[in-house]
C-alpha cells in the first residue's frame, strides 16, 4: 500500500512517516458534476467536527477550489511553488478565517499538470500527515496525468456523480481505473439529486446508481439551489445549517469519520409545511 | 389500474424516462467493461453460432446470446436451443431438418431438457 513505484524517486532514504491523517481524493471523471462543492464542503464540515483539515487543489492550470472557499484573494504561494521549491509548505497553506484548523493549498493558475508528479503528490501528503487528520485532494475532471497526481496518495477515493447517463458512464471508468491502480473500493457520492423527478420516474435513483455500478454509497447530496447563492458568495454551505445540500454534506464528514448516519430521505413531500413556506418564499 | 395508483402514491412508473436511462447505461457499460462494441459482439454472437450448428442443429430462432454482469464482473450468457435430433437415416437428417425449420411441432417440445444447453463463457 504504501510502497509506490514513484517514491522511489523522492523517498527513497526517509523512513514511511507516521500514517496519522487520511488522504481523501474526489475524483469523478466527468467536469462539472460538483467536484470542487463537494471537496469544500466536506472539508469544512470535516473541520466543523473539529478535524484538521488540508485541502488540495489538484487541479493545475485551472484553478477553482480557493473561489467556492472565498479565499481568492489570500493566494501568495501554490502547489507548483511547494513542489519546485520555492517556498516552505507552510507558506502555500492558507489558513480559513472562520475554521481556523481548515487550510487551503491552492492550486497553479498558470501551469500545466505536468509541473506536479505522482511523487510530488505523495511527498506533499506524507509531510502533512503528521499534522492533519484529513488531508481532502480536489481531482481534476479527466484521466490523465492529473487523475493520477491526485489518486496516487489517496487511501480512500470518493466519487462524484450525477444520476445521468454520461456522469455515471464516466464514473464507470474511473471505477476501472481505481480497481487497475489498486486504489478500490471507492466510494460514490451522488450529487445533484432531485426527489420529486425520482419520485416520478423520470431520473435514475441513488438505487439504480449504486446497483449499476456495483459500489456503496457514502452520501446523497439533493438538487439545492442555495448551492449557487453560497458559491456566488464564497462561503460553502456546510458552514450553516439550513440548507439540505449542507446537512447533506455534513453527513458525509460524519460517515468519513466512521459513524453512522441514516440517509436522509430525498422525498420532501410528506413535509407539507416546508412545501408551503417554500412556495411562498419564492413568490416574493 | 396499478400504474394510476403508483402515480397516486407517487411511485414510479417504469415507463419514465429514468427507466430509459438505466437501460442504456446497462447497455453502455457492459460494452465499456469489455471493450467491445456492439457490432463486434454481434459478429461474435454469428461466429459461435456458426461453429456450433457445425455440429449439431440450432433453433436459430430461440437463441439468446447477451452479455451480463456479476457485480462488476462482465459475462457472456448463452441460451442456445437445438432441435431435437430426427429419427431416421442419418444422411437425410439435414435436408429435413431444414425444412422444418419452422416447423410448430418442433418448437413446442420445449419440456425436453436435453434440447437446451446453456453455455456461460
Amino acid at each position: 500500500m504504501g510502497v509506490n513505484a514513484g517514491v522511489t524517486t523522492s523517498g527513497s532514504r526517509t523512513p514511511a512517516p507516521v500514517k496519522r491523517a487520511r488522504v481523501v481524493t474526489i475524483t469523478s471523471g466527468k467536469g462539472g458534476v460538483g467536484k470542487t462543492t463537494t471537496t469544500a464542503n466536506i472539508g469544512v464540515a470535516l473541520a466543523k467536527l473539529n478535524q484538521r483539515v488540508t485541502l488540495i487543489d489538484a487541479d493545475i492550470g485551472l484553478r477553482n477550489l480557493d473561489i467556492i472557499m472565498g479565499l481568492e484573494n489570500r493566494i501568495v504561494y501554490d502547489l507548483v511553488d511547494v513542489v519546485e521549491g520555492r517556498c516552505k509548505l507552510r507558506q502555500a497553506m492558507i489558513k480559513h478565517k472562520q475554521l481556523p484548523e481548515l487550510y487551503l493549498i491552492p492550486s497553479a493558475q498558470t501551469r500545466d499538470k505536468t509541473a506536479v508528479s505522482p511523487a510530488d503528490m505523495i511527498q506533499l501528503t506524507n509531510q502533512l500527515r503528521k499534522e492533519m487528520d484529513f488531508i481532502i485532494i480536489d481531482c481534476p475532471a479527466g484521466i490523465e496525468r492529473g487523475f493520477r497526481n491526485a489518486i496516487a496518495p489517496a487511501d480512500d477515493v470518493l466519487i462524484v456523480t450525477n444520476p445521468e447517463v454520461s456522469a455515471v458512464r464516466d464514473a464507470d471508468r474511473i471505477i476501472g481505473l481505481l480497481e487497475a491502480e489498486n486504489k478500490g473500493p471507492a466510494k460514490l457520492i451522488l450529487n445533484r439529486v432531485k426527489g420529486d423527478m425520482v419520485r416520478k420516474g423520470e431520473m435514475l435513483s441513488a438505487e439504480d446508481v449504486t446497483d449499476i455500478l456495483a459500489i456503496k454509497i457514502i452520501g446523497i447530496v439533493p438538487e439545492d439551489d442555495t448551492v449557487v447563492s453560497s458559491s456566488n458568495a464564497g462561503t460553502p454551505l456546510a458552514l450553516s445549517e439550513n440548507s439540505r445540500a449542507g446537512v447533506a454534506f455534513q453527513n458525509i464528514a460524519r460517515r468519513l469519520m466512521g459513524e453512522t448516519v441514516p440517509f436522509m430521505p430525498l422525498d420532501d413531500s410528506p413535509n407539507f409545511f416546508k412545501r408551503i413556506a417554500r412556495l411562498f418564499a419564492s413568490g416574493q | 389500474m396499478a400504474g394510476f395508483f403508483d402515480r397516486l402514491m407517487g411511485r414510479s412508473s417504469a415507463k419514465g424516462s429514468g427507466s430509459k436511462a438505466r437501460e442504456r447505461l446497462q447497455f453502455i457499460l457492459v460494452h465499456d467493461r469489455i471493450h467491445l462494441p456492439p457490432e463486434r459482439l454481434e459478429e461474435m454472437k454469428r461466429e459461435i453460432l456458426a461453429v456450433i450448428s457445425k455440429y449439431v442443429s440450432v433453433d436459430e430462432h430461440n437463441v439468446d446470446i447477451a452479455l451480463q454482469k456479476r457485480d462488476r464482473n462482465p459475462l457472456l450468457v448463452a441460451e442456445i436451443p437445438f432441435h431435437k435430433a430426427a429419427e431416421g437415416p442419418d444422411d437425410d437428417a439435414d435436408s429435413f431438418l431444414s425444412t422444418e425449420d419452422d416447423s410448430p411441432l418442433l418448437n413446442e417440445d420445449g419440456d425436453e431438457d436435453e434440447d437446451d444447453e446453456e453455455e456461460e463463457l
